[in-house]
């Protein structure tokens, strides 16, 4: 080496990044493609590529405060006889005792009830312990119909039709056999250890005219009573809501590829779907093209972590949104203190996705004993609530700067995009112009 | 013996009787007449009632039956007892595809023929089926028997767990990870016992059983090509 020749500064591939090359040695190593929970990782376009505009002269804002801002909603009215009426439009999505442990369930459960919200059952079926400290609890009907049994169906208060997830538009499931305790293995009438894998197509229906009948079969075993949901992953949310309301859903649960999964494979999850900002104005649309926007309510899930996702949401024209990922956090899911477990687990805090595994050093995603009792329930619980609250004053504040006297009436009038491609995606104009790509000249 | 006639009360009527019932009751015993090939008749039924069903019915009749023992006179639709808990479903004719369908208990009979996906993810129902079955039946069964006393389509027990299956004629091919196994005397004393349940006359020993090889029960690279 010439020690009069400047060195050039060594220079990493952006194509072939650390962690590309880490992911690749991995594979060549295992043979196994990675498997992880949670949501899509990668930067999308997301809720903070909205701004709101607030008001001035030309529009007139409420006290903060003083002024009522109502943020009740009701859900499910198109056919039950007993719709769903929650004090809040936040509700906490479907997530199975199995993949979480049954103090995690009791945690959401009690968070749910002291914030006026419903709580959701996941793959696996529904625990004495989940619906009796849930007061509103949805319960979740999949393709695998692990669990699934008629008792439990007339016990819940609206039941959801699993079509998709946003983490896996198209995908089934698998809860890796070292979760499969015994009452797992009992709840799912399997073997205990046994890889659990979970279609990806409901066993008795496929398409919409299906479905349409399949819907009728689960009103008349609830006598009309409690309303039907359907969840979509972002796939192709015009289309899909459209059949989703033709086949006579209640309420539309629309999920985008933020939105996080017990288990997948990682390149389902980063590389299939859409995000949930472009998910909501085609799923808006499609109801509003059917005379039908208010009438089956959409709830937005996917990424949705603050009081100000929930007013854009909301203002984008979701009745409610859902969260999942975040409740898990708000009750313990990554946190730092557990450090150095994490680093034990060859990861970090904030980073820890191996939840299929079921070593969670915080006691959510596992079904070891030791490690679930971790988590106390009671304070867990008050946990989410707090969280659930806080992102309702936010919702409340945003939405009074705007002069509305209900989170419902946000439009997408209150919002301007930071980018051009969010714009596009939400349908609203890009900040400080009219322009509106795709719809308007600029 | 109570009638409903379908056509003039339609579904929610009948269905809303069945469920209702006291359960002190003795009148127990229902016939519906023109079910007109109509979906979700006697679904949710969860007492020990006599249904009989005269002529055909759509999709998921008789779905998450409990207790009660349901007869078609006809054939059945799609999804015939679906998701079934306990009890006797009884078609006299053929049944279409996912007959069955993630049952968890009871005895489904097929008198006739049943399509495709018969037993699909069954958890723990009993099946027989007088006739065939279609392609893709009992797949991924997790608990429960299928008894075919005719034969069946390709795929047989594609990824099942730990179902049981039994085929009397040819079985066109083995799904996933199912293979052909032992008929040991255990097994013949269960399937004469679920052939006289069904009230069908088939001679035991001319079946052939079928089940899990379980080599697919935890995931492995090299079984990737099995999938």
């Amino acid at each position: 080496m010439d020690e009069n020749i400047p060195q050039v500064t060594p220079r990493e591939s952006a194509t072939f990044d650390e962690y590309t090359r880490s992911e690749i040695r991995r594979a060549a190593s295992t043979g196994i493609y990675d498997i992880r929970g949670g949501g899509a990782k990668r930067a999308l376009p997301n809720f903070d590529d909205l701004l709101f505009l607030g008001a001035s002269i030309s529009r007139y804002p409420l006290e903060g405060y003083r002024e009522r801002c109502g943020t009740d909603v009701t859900l499910g009215g198109r056919n039950a006889s007993k719709p769903i009426q929650l004090k809040i439009p936040i509700t906490i999505a479907g997530m199975s005792f199995g993949s979480l442990s049954g103090q995690a369930k009791e945690a959401l459960g009690r968070g749910a009830n002291l914030a006026g919200t419903s709580t959701t059952t996941g793959d696996g079926g529904m625990t004495p312990e989940e619906r009796g400290h849930s007061e509103q609890l949805v319960y979740q009907y999949l393709p695998s119909r692990y669990g699934m049994n008629p008792d439990d169906l007339r016990k819940a208060d609206a039941i959801e039709i699993v079509v998709g997830q946003g983490a896996k538009p198209g995908g089934g499931g698998m809860l890796m056999g070292q979760k499969i305790n015994d009452r797992v293995a009992q709840m799912r009438s399997l073997p205990k250890g046994v890889d659990q894998r979970s279609a990806c197509r409901h066993p008795d229906w496929t398409g919409p005219d299906d479905l349409e009948i399949k819907i009728l079969e689960l009103r008349e075993i609830t006598g009309w009573k409690v309303p039907i949901y359907v969840k979509i992953a972002g796939a192709r949310p015009y289309y899909d809501v459209a059949l989703a309301v033709k086949s006579g859903a209640d309420v539309i649960v629309l999920d985008g590829m933020q939105g996080g999964t017990a288990a997948t494979q990682n390149v389902f999850i980063e590389h299939v779907g859409q995000p949930t900002l472009a998910c909501v104005r085609p799923a808006v649309r499609a109801l509003q093209d059917l005379d039908m926007h208010r009438k089956v309510q959409l709830i937005v899930s996917g990424g949705i972590r603050n009081g100000a996702d929930v007013a854009k949401a909301m203002a984008l024209g979701a009745d409610a949104v859902s969260i999942g990922s975040a409740a898990m956090i708000a009750i313990g899911d990554n946190d730092p203190r557990h450090e150095a477990e994490y680093n034990k687990l060859g990861t970090t805090a904030g980073a820890y996705d191996a939840w299929h595994l079921g070593h969670d050093p915080a006691g959510i995603t596992t079904q070891e004993p030791e490690l679930a009792k971790r988590l106390d329930p009671v304070a867990a619980g008050r946990r989410l609530a707090n969280y659930l609250a806080v992102m309702t004053l936010e919702a409340q504040t945003i939405a009074r700067a705007c002069g509305k006297n209900h989170l419902h009436n946000l439009e997408p009038e209150d919002l301007c995009a930071l980018t051009v491609e969010a714009a596009a995606m939400a349908g609203v104009p890009l900040a400080g112009t009219s322009w509106i790509p795709g719809q308007t000249q600029y | 013996m109570n009638t409903m006639d379908f056509q003039k009360i339609g579904l929610r009527e009948i269905n809303r009787t069945l469920q209702g019932l006291d359960p002190l009751s003795n009148e127990r015993n229902y016939t519906i007449t023109n079910p007109m090939g109509q979906h979700a008749i006697a679904c949710g039924l969860n007492a020990p009632l006599m249904v009989d069903i005269q002529g055909n019915v759509g999709f998921y009749c008789a779905g998450m039956n409990q207790q009660a023992e349901v007869t078609i006179s006809g054939h059945a639709g799609v999804g015939l007892a679906e998701n079934m808990m306990s009890g006797i479903v009884r078609v006299k004719g053929n049944a279409s595809q996912s007959a069955g369908a993630t049952g968890h208990g009871g005895l489904l009979v097929i008198e006739g023929d049943a399509s495709s996906r018969c037993g699909i993810s069954m958890k723990g129902i009993d099946i027989v089926v007088g006739g065939s079955v279609g392609h893709m039946s009992a797949f991924m069964g997790q608990v429960g028997h299928l008894v075919v006393c005719g034969d069946a389509g390709e795929a047989l027990g594609d990824s099942i767990y730990e179902a049981k299956l039994y085929v009397a004629g040819s079985v066109e091919s083995l799904g996933a990870d199912c293979i052909e196994k032992d008929m040991t005397a255990e097994h013949l004393t269960t399937l004469a016992d679920l052939l006289e349940r069904a009230q069908i006359n088939k001679d035991a020993s001319s079946f052939r059983r079928y089940g899990s090889a379980r080599k697919l029960y935890n995931f492995d690279i090299d079984h990737a090509d099995e999938y």
